[in-house]
């Protein structure tokens, strides 16, 4: 199987432009979020933090800056609602699994959306091990949550909400506050969570102001590092962690800091959030020049998720008619354009994008959808190379399918 | 959404990318379908087979669906070629797809298995379409790819009848 990859790479040889526009699973960490890492490794800053020396001492003050620059980017209250876990799946893990076991005897309910990330959905799953019980509130066409039947899911047996502030696929752009204040109507002791990873750095987003109980924010979410993430929680809302070991600076989560990641999603933050404006303008106008661009050049395309205002300023998602999203994804890389799809061929689960699926798409327009990202460190040239090259990639692959399918 | 990098051999990686007798055959004597968008692959198989000797003279394919889809479909027509119908139907199995083509992952072996049943449901048309008497050797039973295309088929339809109420509520 290695060989096999090998050979794969190989075919890769002679592209001349790269652009990576998967930033849903992963990212490019930018030199300068890598160079303030790299003295964290062996120039200073080294040791466990709970430790009694200088090497401890100055991971300490370290981490104590980046819990403090995190939370006045979340709008928190302060830096003890600030909690660093190795990524955005085990901080929504922590927040679902802590919050439901923290509400003993209030209740059985969990309510989430449709459109949940995977991991929310699969955590939620999981409690029904624990004798929990989750209601997924429908969404319409443009993938917003309906508050009306979040009204009537939320209940005096509710112990939980988990909802994402934007959708991770479609962009989305949910009306947390609006929600958190129905679900606290409906139940005062409700904890609200809402997974921030795809608001982080790319909508304002004030935890006090949305009044949300906890938060989730990733750090590859921003072109941090891998492994990094951050929950907070509202200060007197006592969970307890799901793992057990030596405590160091953080009590909800276990184990020796990693200095330099830490330092490295909070360099990407302040780099996100310094100039936050402009960035968002810039992803606004290069997402806008790509959907515009293959628009002009092909036809039989959805635009998936809301426009405008309601969409976040980063995210692309096209169902391609008449064109499965694996070979898609396959034929881009091969032209050094790198995306994800919806396809039931290229996911893990074998089951086509269940968001797509929730906004009312049939199986055959999530198996065609393609979903780009772009970030503030993408330029023009960038945008140019990719529908210089992604209209004749779809052609061919449209080509292959001829009349196959079309009646 | 997550994605496996699935780990293509360099055969089935030259078959996606240069697809052999690919294309819509005009003077095909047989054409069958198999699978449905809505699963994500779906092949058409146009034989060609002469008459009186029952030797398939050419085979051409197209396909809706991912590297495996294509590269499987494309092998098949080249292995079919200048077979009889009953050595076609007898010597090509999704297991013999799989080897020629150097492997595949496992969770594409259904792509050789569609790839195979739309052969052999075109090789079954051709007695019924021509209205000649079925051979010995054509089994009344369906073959194991048969099945799969068909299970495949009635999935798909499930899933748009389940959907379809949602969907055109939101449309």
């Amino acid at each position: 199987m290695v060989e096999n990859v090998k050979e794969l790479l190989k075919l890769h040889e002679g592209i001349t432009h790269e652009v990576y526009l998967d930033n849903e699973n992963s990212s490019i960490v930018p030199q300068e979020v890598v160079d303030a890492m790299l003295p964290y490794w062996n120039k200073k800053a080294y040791a466990n933090p709970a430790l009694t020396h200088k090497p401890g001492w100055e991971a300490f003050e370290t981490i104590m800056g980046c819990f403090g620059k995190i939370s006045r980017y979340l709008g928190a209250k302060n830096l003890e609602e600030i909690t660093f876990t190795p990524g955005e799946t085990e901080a929504n893990n922590l927040a679902i699994q802590a919050g439901c076991f923290a509400q003993k005897g209030k209740g059985k309910k969990i309510v989430i959306s449709e459109i949940e990330p995977i991991n929310v959905l699969q955590v939620a799953e999981l409690m029904g091990k624990f004798g929990f019980t989750t209601q997924k509130i429908p969404v319409n066409s443009e993938g917003f949550i309906n508050l009306e039947k979040l009204k009537e899911a939320v209940d005096k047996d509710t112990v939980l909400v988990s909802m994402a502030a934007v959708n991770n696929e479609v962009g989305t752009i949910q009306p947390i506050k609006e929600a958190v204040d129905i679900a606290k109507t409906q139940n005062p002791s409700v904890l609200f969570h809402t997974d921030a990873s795809d608001a982080y750095g790319r909508i304002p987003l004030n935890v006090k102001q949305l009044g949300v109980d906890m938060a989730t924010v990733s750090s590859f979410k921003i072109q941090g590092p891998r492994g990094m993430g951050a929950l907070y929680v509202k200060e007197g809302v006592n969970i307890e962690r799901i793992l057990e070991g030596p405590i160091g600076t953080q009590k909800l989560w276990p184990g020796v800091e990693n200095t330099p990641l830490i330092v490295g999603f909070t360099k990407a933050s302040e780099l996100a959030f310094t100039n936050f404006d402009a960035n968002v303008a810039k992803m606004r106008t290069l997402r806008d020049k790509l959907v515009d661009g293959i628009f002009a050049e092909l036809t039989d395309l959805r635009f998936n998720g809301p426009k405008g205002d309601k969409r976040s300023p980063d995210n692309a998602n096209i169902s391609i008619l008449r064109a499965e999203g694996e070979a898609l994804t396959i034929e881009l890389s091969l032209k050094g354009v790198y995306v994800s799809s919806g396809s039931a061929c290229s996911r893990r689960l074998l089951q086509p994008s269940h968001v797509l699926i929730a906004i009312g798409r049939i199986f055959e327009e999530a198996h065609g959808s393609i979903l780009m990202k772009v970030t503030r460190t993408h330029t023009e040239d960038d945008i140019n190379y990719v529908l210089s090259v992604l209209p004749s990639a779809v052609n061919r692959i449209r080509g292959i399918v001829g009349s196959t399918g079309v009646h | 959404m997550s994605r496996i990098p699935l780990p293509y051999n360099p055969k089935v990686m030259d078959l996606f990318r240069n697809p052999k007798n690919l294309g819509k055959m005009e003077d095909a004597t047989v054409v069958a379908v198999a699978g449905n968008p809505a699963c994500g692959d779906m092949i058409t198989f146009y034989l060609k087979i002469n008459d009186s000797t029952q030797v398939i003279e050419r085979a051409q394919f197209e396909s809706y669906g991912c590297a495996a889809n294509i590269a499987t479909s494309s092998i098949v027509t080249e292995m079919v070629n200048g077979l009889t119908l009953e050595d076609a139907w007898k010597n090509i199995t999704w297991q013999k797809v799989t080897e020629e083509i150097g492997g595949l992952p496992s969770v594409k072996f259904h792509c050789g298995v569609l790839a195979v049943g739309a052969l052999k449901r075109a090789i079954r048309l051709y007695f019924e379409q021509k209205k000649i008497p079925v051979p010995a050797w054509l089994p009344a039973d369906h073959t194991f790819e048969e099945k799969q295309a068909l299970e495949e088929e009635e999935l798909a339809k499930t899933l748009s009848k389940r959907m379809k109420p949602e969907a055109e509520k939101k449309q």
